[in-house]
């Protein structure tokens, strides 16, 4: 466009010049426009300039903000600009909008800026800058203050450039014109917006007419416009100096009203803007009529970027990083000073907090960049700090004397819980539950003498009425009458008296009686006088209120009370009044004269004695002013006496001045003045003679005055009154109970309940109140409380009359009406003087009393069980009551207290407070400095811990949870003490005797008995590790869920579809397990399954007694034969059950038959820990059946055959219930312990050679039983302790083990794979470490010095000998703990483990090969046995039975080899197979044993926890042949027992045999000799019939040996000739291990 | 009034089960038992029993209504072990396995009177996903080894639950002795007063 185009060249033109006068020239704009726009502008120009600087450097973010407000808004408008094209109005607010939106950035960025606001080319920057200060200044306030005060700018800026626009046309006007518009509309106001207004218009019209195509607009926005044309400069600085002038002047009210008046010109703009509609609505539709083009809407806007480097100025400019540097001192010091450190001065300078040194770095940077920051630095350059306050020792006192005598401050006192009041005072206590008490409360009314309501009239109308109360009941009681009788009755009786006696002289008595009556008379008289007075002024005071009343009523011209007062005259006769009184006065007269003159004598008498008195002193007085005269003299004389005189004199001065004084003479009292006084008097106090009596009567009778008669201000009252009501709650024991009808209150404020409430009680009464409460409206509150005394017992309903209770409410009511308010002074005097303040206050008529049942019965408590103190006494018993409850903790206070209330020392109640007392008169007891924790624990406890052991009952449960064995599952502990009886815990506490004093005779050695000791102890502490662990659960305990079938199971099920469903040899299936938890007796079953036996012991034909044999006993050499002749059957005992099988035929006989025990938890208990710990022991005993024809009776043709069954032992298989329990099933062959030598039986021999190698000589020699032993339900075995224990392993050792170990279980889960054990400390250990060379005893080396294979085999049977005590019986959790050899030794008793260990190490020792073997045996489960490598073979050793196996066994209980251990390694089995004939023990090759320690893990050279030597005792013959003596004694006691029918023959010669036979079967190991025994015992015995056998047990304990001895069942035969035998041998080996033989046999003589 | 000097108390418990209020499941069944302390010896009634199979109402389709007496008689020594009443209601699933539908209980209310107990059930939750969904599939939902454990509070943080239903009973209490034994168990024991 033509017109722009010039004028962008111009302003080109212009651009240098008017840079520098912009400045001068913004400078003053900004000044300008900020005082125009800040409300407040009566700042100086100079402050201000200041401030703007300010705000324009560092405000700029706020107008950032305002600014993207503004778009916002202007986007808004915009849409809706395109939207409604046609609504004109909105396009000059547009305009306005988009000038706007440049002010505040456009002095930052400049031309290139206001460039990209194309709407901004018809507005000079200078409009755009004016906004600047305003927006910049303001908004850091809140934004409606921004933007009420932006839009006024933005109006301010419209109209300028508006105009501008115009101007620019016409090329003349220029800024100034415009400024002095502005300035001018400060004083012109009205008429300049019209004018703008239409320039505005104008100015619109204007730009409609001539827009500027886009090129052109950027052409012109690229330009950097100056702030003004040229030509306008010069005039502009010549005018700006004026107006800077003009502006000056103006700046007080200019400013101001130029703001306020702006705003006010645009405010209907404003509002516009603000709400966003069209801005000019009254004006002419026709000024955006003109058509538009879409430019006029479209905004083309460069991408705002904002640079980089001006982002990190600006940045610069807010933001601040405090550098990481150390700050040189310089900077950290004022101005040349040098550092100045204390300590180096020798001063003491604390330690400082420890900071980092960065943190301080960046901390003294940043306050350096404060102001005054240098006063955080001391003088040696460093912040300054405070020593470091951490102490380093605790402030707390060291407690380390808990256990000795403590502190007596710091000793805790324990303190009842105090009961709550009424906790324990129900009437109705156990012994009296008959109790049905009933307390009738009868409220029956109130009446007020002061109301806050009351009127002036009802004020005075109340006293009235209290006066005539009062009067009423002095006439009542009528005792001016009562003491006028008395007197005349007195003067009679004197006058009599004095008549009797007539002037004679009087005896001492009469006098003094006569005086007694005179002085009586006195009394009775003063009395009177003071009565009538008081009646007197009672009835003046009645007169005076009525007529005050009535002046009132006068007054106020209404009534408001109903009293009417009348005086009743009653008339007199006048003479014989005025004689009486004219007689009482004379009387009185007499009598005063009598008593005056007495009074006189008496006195006089007494100056008499007074007078002389006084003489005397005055003498004496004398006589020693004499004597000090002489004195004086004599001082002179002599110096040395004088002072002592001296002092005796001023002694004796002393009380010579206090000596009495001269009494004054009496004066004759003057009998005249008694007359007068009298007269006086009596004119005073009484009515005169022959006045009438005057009786007042008030009455209710008067009329009120009508409601509307009276002024508005009574009429308000009584509207108040009569919105007034009432009610009373009725609280016992302060609690609310009841509560009356809500009643008004009457004009004569009164009002009346007359209800009774019936409260049944429980609670002992303590208190009864009344709480009267007022309800005016809607509110309520309590006007008073009446406490109502508690009836006695006797106090019944009907008898108890209805009491007044006064009370009252300090309560300040004040009223704008004709009540009188309470609280509130009152005057009845016309000028306001004598004021009163009256409360409110009345009386509350009400009983109480104790109900009566429907039969007349009282319902009230017995007289003795109230308890008297209660009521009475409430303080006297409560010492809480008397001294408050903070008073209680005063030692002082409650001294008094007690003192006070005499307390009764021998009563029980009041024993602790006795002892209290007696503590604190004992010694004062210091308060303690010490802060304690818990002092409240013991508040907590239930009782003290004396108690708890005392009470058999609580013992009794608390030895329950604690889940002690004897108690664990007791059912129905009593409730009361008494009913627990002693024996409850004879059990226990005889068990915990056991465990102090072993029974020496059950272990026959004391040494076993100490050893017994140590493992109880053990075992205790174990249990106590573990009983936490036993409460842990897993899922599997509590939730059954089905397990997710694996493909492979699916596959397996699928095969199983194609299975017979009766196969010929049926699998055994696993079962479904039951956790032990929900088990009780008869649920579990122990199922035992005797499949086969073989090799069972033959009968030996009994060669010397041919032909004599039963039927079944076949003669003759026939050993292929006699193979038949044999009947086993096999026996079960278990706890005390005994089942047997069928017999069936020959050596090798199948039974296949299933028996069920019955299996029943000790003590009912059916959880885990119990079931491991259980001992009992599965006995399968094999038998043959005998049968002996005892004779025919051939007396009827020899028909009947009579027959004898005997039984005799062969062996027997021992399983302990645990190992049951902890594998689950039992599977597999066993070797039967047959005992070395069996009378009458031969054992069968294996026919096949084992091979060259001696040891296996009898490998598999022996019976063999086939069993499956499992319970029903399977139960689930404990699991071992799910607890990590303490080590003192190095920790990567312990990882590389629990590497080891998971990758064994996860490659071959059933294989056991050991690494690490539990010691007996419960620590982990590495295995390896219990391996060492240790030297076996050496008398079993020195045995066989030659033979290496004896001397094993020697040491394998000592090893053997050591008691077996499975862990999980001892420990009875499933933890495997492992002793030392040592601890073992000391012990003599262990399980496997501890055997293996130590044969291991004695073989190590011998200088053999020898490893443990960690594997699974029958019957033990997972086990240890050992291994040997010798002459090329491998040999196995059970380490507790003795016997040794070759590789290639058959019969080797061994099952599983896991893993393979000795000192320096361990080995893990990785072979395909696991039974040991099929394997390999070859470990070095890698393939077939993995390794723990490789060459990628060394061995780190663990050392040994075994000792270095075993140090053992030496062979104790005496001992052992004391032992055997005794168990012989008690074997015998014992069979005898066992055979309570028949008699028990013992044969001599028999035992001694035997005896002598045992010892060589112990040399021999019980081998090889059996048979010349045999010959030896048949060739002595010969006609007898001979059963026996030799037991040989490990000695541990007596039990097992009877046990033992039982099982054999010797003692079963029952012929009636039977004999027995039996011999002991106890062979001591070294270290207290015995071998135990018993000969037990039975001899049938035939 | 037998003995001045008892020496164990009464706890009579009638009651029936009302019903069930087991929105998404129908013909549901209910077992219940009581869970008691050492001290406690049942001396008469039913320890156990079974509900009545009932299915949903037309009129009140959220309703199982079952009104399964209970009548037990407990005697005790000491309150200690408060008698439990642990419920566990069964139904048929979608494919007519009977399964678990909640476990419950609640201690028997222990002053005299009339209580009504509303009982929150819940049921054991599979493990994990897989496991929910062949639970679901074979209708072997996890459930309590014994619901007794819902009684306990012993081990139970092992498992995980959800929340489904609620049971309503109702109990007419009455003690005996109680009070002589020393058991305050409220005021309205003490209005009970014997006359």
């Amino acid at each position: 466009m033509a017109t722009l185009a010039p004028s962008a060249e111009f302003r080109g033109k212009l651009r240098k010049k008017g840079r520098a006068l912009q400045e001068t020239w913004a400078k003053n704009k900004n000044e300008d426009d900020v005082q125009a726009l800040v409300p407040v502008a009566t700042l100086s120009k100079g402050k201000h300039q200041t401030t703007m600087k300010e705000a324009q450097s560092s405000e700029e973010d706020p107008g950032e903000t305002l600014k993207r407000t503004l778009r916002a808004q202007r986007q808004r408008q915009k849409k809706r600009l395109l939207e409604q094209s046609s609504a004109h109005e909105s396009h000059d607010n547009d305009d306005v909008e988009k000038i706007s939106t440049i002010q505040p950035q456009s002095e930052d960025r400049g031309s290139a800026e206001k460039a990209a606001d194309p709407m901004n080319l018809s507005k000079p920057p200078s409009g755009a800058q004016r906004g600047l200060g305003s927006g910049i200044q303001h908004s850091p306030k809140n934004l409606d203050d921004i933007v009420t005060l932006h839009l006024q700018e933005k109006l301010r800026a419209a109209r300028p450039a508006s105009r501008l626009q115009s101007l620019r046309d016409r090329d003349t006007i220029t800024r100034f014109d415009r400024e002095v518009d502005h300035d001018g509309a400060g004083k012109h106001d009205v008429p300049l917006a019209i004018r703008t207004r239409v320039k505005f218009r104008e100015a619109a019209k204007r730009a409609v007419k001539g827009l500027p195509t886009a090129e052109e607009a950027y052409g012109f926005f690229t330009y950097n416009f100056e702030p003004d044309p040229k030509d306008g400069t010069v005039r502009m600085s010549r005018k700006k100096q004026k107006q800077r002038k003009t502006v000056e002047e103006d700046m007080g009210e200019a400013d101001e009203q130029e703001d306020s008046e702006v705003d006010e010109d645009n405010q209907d703009e404003k509002i516009g803007q603000s709400e966003e509609v069209p801005l000019v609505q009254e004006e002419e539709e026709g000024l955006f009529a003109i058509q538009q083009s879409s430019q006029d809407f479209l905004e083309v806007k460069k991408a705002e970027y904002r640079g980089y480097r001006k982002l990190i100025q600006r940045e610069s400019e807010l933001l601040f990083t405090p550098s990481f540097r150390t700050v040189p001192v310089a900077i950290k010091l004022p101005e040349n000073m040098k550092p100045r450190y204390l300590e180096d001065e020798g001063l003491y300078v604390g330690e400082r907090p420890s900071v980092s040194l960065t943190n301080e770095n960046i901390l003294e940077n940043r306050i350096l960049k404060m102001e005054e920051g240098k006063k955080w630095f001391g003088d040696d350059g460093r912040i300054i700090a405070l020593p470091d306050p951490i102490k380093e020792s605790s402030t707390r006192p060291p407690l380390i004397h808990m256990e000795e005598d403590l502190d007596p401050a710091l000793q805790t006192v324990y303190k009842k819980a105090l009961k709550s009041k009424y906790a324990g005072l129900y009437i109705s206590s156990a012994a009296d539950p008959e109790g049905d008490y009933q307390l009738d409360v009868d409220v029956s009314g109130l009446i007020f003498s002061h109301h806050p309501l009351f009127s002036r009239e009802h004020v005075l109308g109340a006293r009235l009425a209290q006066l005539y109360d009062q009067y009423l009941t002095r006439q009542h009681n009528n005792l001016t009458g009562h003491l006028t009788d008395k007197l005349n009755g007195l003067r009679r009786g004197l006058r009599n008296m004095l008549e009797i006696h007539g002037g004679q002289c009087l005896t001492q008595a009469v006098q003094q009686r006569i005086s007694e009556y005179s002085l009586e008379v006195q009394n009775t008289r003063q009395l009177r006088d003071s009565e009538q007075e008081k009646d007197r002024t009672l009835l003046k005071n009645m007169v005076k209120v009525w007529k005050e009343i009535k002046a009132l009523r006068e007054f106020q011209k209404f009534t408001n009370t109903p009293y009417k007062l009348c005086l009743r005259k009653e008339n007199v006769d006048r003479a014989s009044d005025k004689q009486e009184y004219e007689d009482e006065i004379l009387a009185e007269v007499v009598e005063l004269e009598a008593e005056s003159e007495m009074d006189y004598q008496r006195k006089l008498a007494e100056y008499k004695k007074q007078l002389e008195e006084w003489k005397l002193w005055r003498r004496k007085q004398k006589t020693k002013k004499k004597k000090r005269k002489k004195k004086k003299k004599s001082q002179a004389q002599g110096d040395t006496e004088d002072e002592d005189e001296d002092q005796e004199v001023s002694e004796s001065e002393g009380p010579a001045e206090e000596g009495p004084p001269k009494p004054e003479p009496l004066e004759k009292p003057d009998l005249d003045s008694i007359e007068q006084q009298v007269r006086e008097k009596a004119s005073r106090i009484r009515r005169k003679p022959g006045e009438s009596i005057l009786i007042p009567e008030l009455s209710a009778s008067g009329n009120i005055t009508a409601y509307e008669l009276c002024p508005r201000a009574e009429k308000a009252r009584r509207d108040h009154v009569a919105k007034c009501f009432l009610f009373i709650k009725i609280l016992y024991n302060n609690k609310e109970v009841s509560q009356t009808d809500s009643r008004s209150l009457s004009t004569d404020f009164r009002v009346h309940f007359g209800q009774i409430f019936n409260l049944k009680i429980v609670n002992c009464p303590q208190s009864i109140n009344l709480q009267v409460f007022e309800e005016i409206g809607s509110s309520c509150s309590l006007l008073a409380q009446v406490f109502v005394p508690l009836p006695e017992p006797s106090g019944l309903t009907g008898s108890v009359p209805l009491e007044e209770f006064e009370f009252s409410s300090n309560q300040r009511v004040m009223f704008d009406h004709e009540g009188v308010g309470s609280d509130v002074p009152l005057s009845f005097e016309a000028d306001g003087s004598n004021k009163q303040i009256l409360m409110t206050s009345g009386k509350l008529a009400c009983c109480v009393s104790w109900g009566t049942g429907e039969d007349g019965t009282p319902l009230a408590p017995p007289v003795s069980q109230q308890p008297s103190g209660i009521r009475s006494g409430l303080g006297y018993f409560d010492a809480v009551t008397y001294i408050g409850a903070s008073g209680l903790y005063d030692m002082k206070k409650i001294g008094e207290w007690a003192t006070q209330s005499r307390l009764d020392p021998n009563d029980p109640k009041n024993a602790s407070i006795m002892q209290l007392l007696k503590v604190a008169s004992g010694g004062e007891v210091t308060a303690p400095e010490y802060f304690r924790l818990e002092q409240l624990q013991q508040e907590f406890d239930f009782v003290t811990d004396e108690e708890l052991d005392r009470s058999k009952r609580l013992r009794l449960l608390r030895l329950r949870n604690q889940e002690v064995a004897e108690f664990r599952n007791y059912k129905c502990v009593p409730a009361l003490e008494r009913e627990v009886t002693d024996e409850v815990f004879q059990e226990y506490e005889k068990r915990l005797k056991e465990g102090e004093i072993i029974d020496t005779k059950e272990h026959l050695d004391p040494h076993r008995a100490l050893v017994a000791k140590y493992l109880q102890k053990i075992r205790e502490s174990v249990i106590n590790r573990f009983r936490l662990a036993k409460h842990h659960y897993h899922l599997s305990d509590l939730v059954i869920e089905e397990e997710i079938p694996s493909i492979g199971i699916l596959g397996r099920n699928l095969f199983k579809l194609a299975e017979p469903k009766r196969p010929l040899k049926p699998q055994r299936k696993e079962r479904k397990k039951v956790t032990t938890q929900n088990l009780s007796d008869g649920d579990i079953k122990l199922l035992i399954n005797i499949i086969r036996a073989y090799s069972i012991p033959i009968r030996r034909p009994q060669s010397n007694k041919p032909g004599q044999s039963s039927q079944g006993v076949i003669q003759g050499s026939d050993w292929l034969l006699s193979q038949v002749q044999v009947r086993p059957f096999v026996e079960v005992s278990f706890q005390r059950t005994v089942l047997q099988t069928t017999t069936a035929d020959g050596p090798n006989p199948c039974w296949n038959e299933e028996l069920q025990l019955p299996f029943s938890a000790p003590n009912g208990d059916y959880s885990t820990a119990s079931l491991q710990s259980v001992k009992d022991e599965v006995f399968i005993n094999i038998f043959d059946e005998v049968v002996y024809e005892t004779g025919v009776n051939d007396k009827d043709r020899g028909k009947s055959v009579h027959t004898q069954v005997e039984r005799h032992w062969l062996g027997s298989v021992k399983i302990p219930f645990s190992t049951i329990y902890s594998q689950t099933r039992i599977d597999g062959t066993f070797k039967v312990n047959t005992p070395a030598v069996l009378l009458g039986y031969s054992k069968e021999r294996s026919y096949g050679t084992n091979g060259g190698y001696d040891i296996l000589r009898s490998l598999s020699e022996g019976a063999f039983i086939t069993l499956f032993i499992t319970i029903e339900p399977q139960l689930v075995p404990g699991e071992s302790i799910r607890e990590k224990f303490d080590t003192q392993e190095p920790e990567h050792l312990l990882q590389a083990s629990e590497r080891f170990e998971r990758d064994a279980v996860q490659s071959h889960p059933d294989r056991p794979c050991i690494t690490t054990v539990i010691d007996l400390n419960g620590k982990t250990v590495f295995i390896t470490r219990y391996i060492r060379p240790l030297n076996p005893p050496q008398e079993l080396l020195d045995a066989f010095p030659s033979n290496s294979q004896e001397a094993m085999a020697l040491v394998a049977r000592f090893v053997s000998l050591i008691p077996s005590l499975p862990d999980s019986i001892s420990f009875s959790g499933a933890c495997d703990l492992w002793s030392t050899c040592d601890q073992f030794l000391t012990l003599l008793a262990g399980d496997e483990e501890e055997h293996a260990v130590l044969l291991c190490n004695y073989f190590l020792s011998m200088g053999k090969k020898a490893w443990l073997i960690i594997g699974t045996a029958i019957p033990e489960g997972p086990t240890a046995y050992v291994l040997t490598f010798e002459q090329s073979r491998y040999v196995i050793w059970n380490p507790s039975s003795g016997q040794y196996y070759g590789q290639y066994d058959t019969f080797c209980p061994l099952q599983t080899v896991g893993c393979l251990v000795n000192a320096d390694n361990v080995w893990f089995n990785v072979q395909q197979y696991t039974s040991p004939m099929r394997m390999s023990f070859d470990t070095t090759k890698a393939k077939l044993w993995k390794p723990f320690f490789s060459r990628s893990f060394s061995h780190p050279g663990l050392s040994s926890v075994q000792p270095e030597e075993l140090v053992y005792r030496h062979i104790d013959k005496a001992a052992a042949a004391e032992l055997q003596d005794r168990i012989e004694k008690i074997l015998k006691e014992k069979i005898m027992e066992w055979r309570p029918r028949q008699p028990t023959r013992w044969n001599r010669y028999c035992t001694t045999t035997l005896k002598h036979f045992l010892p060589k079967l112990e040399l021999s190991g019980g081998q090889d000799i059996a048979e010349g025994h045999r010959h030896e015992l048949q060739n002595l015995l010969g006609d007898n019939r001979i059963s026996g056998f030799p037991l040989n047990l490990p000695f541990s304990e007596i039990r097992p040996i009877i046990e033992a001895v039982y099982s054999t069942g010797v003692h079963n035969i029952q012929a009636s000739n039977a004999e027995f035998a039996l011999a002991v041998y106890v062979h001591p080996f070294p270290n207290n291990v015995l071998s135990v033989w018993v000969y037990l046999a039975s001899l049938v003589r035939t | 009034m037998a003995t001045n000097n008892p020496s164990m108390f009464l706890l009579t418990v009638n009651g029936q089960i009302e019903g069930a209020n087991f929105p998404e499941f129908d013909n549901l069944y209910c077992k219940y038992c009581f869970v008691y302390g050492h001290d406690w010896v049942p001396s008469s009634g039913l320890e156990e029993g079974i509900t009545q199979i009932t299915c949903k109402g037309i009129q009140s389709s959220h309703k199982l209504i079952w009104n399964f007496p209970l009548e037990t008689t407990f005697k005790s020594t000491n309150p200690s072990g408060w008698p439990q009443l642990v419920m566990s209601v069964y139904g048929p699933d979608a494919f007519g396995n009977d399964v678990i539908r909640g476990y419950g209980a609640t201690h028997i209310p222990f002053t005299p009177g009339q209580h009504t107990r509303t009982i929150p059930m819940f049921v054991p939750e599979p493990s994990w996903r897989l496991q929910k969904f062949t639970s679901w599939l074979l209708g072997r939902r996890p459930e309590y080894t014994d619901p007794k454990v819902v009684a306990q509070g012993e081990g139970r943080e092992v498992t995980r639950v959800r929340s489904q239903g609620f049971v309503t009973v109702s109990f007419h209490i009455m003690t005996k002795d109680m009070k002589k034994l020393g058991y305050d168990t409220g005021p309205s024991d003490a209005w009970a007063l014997p006359k």
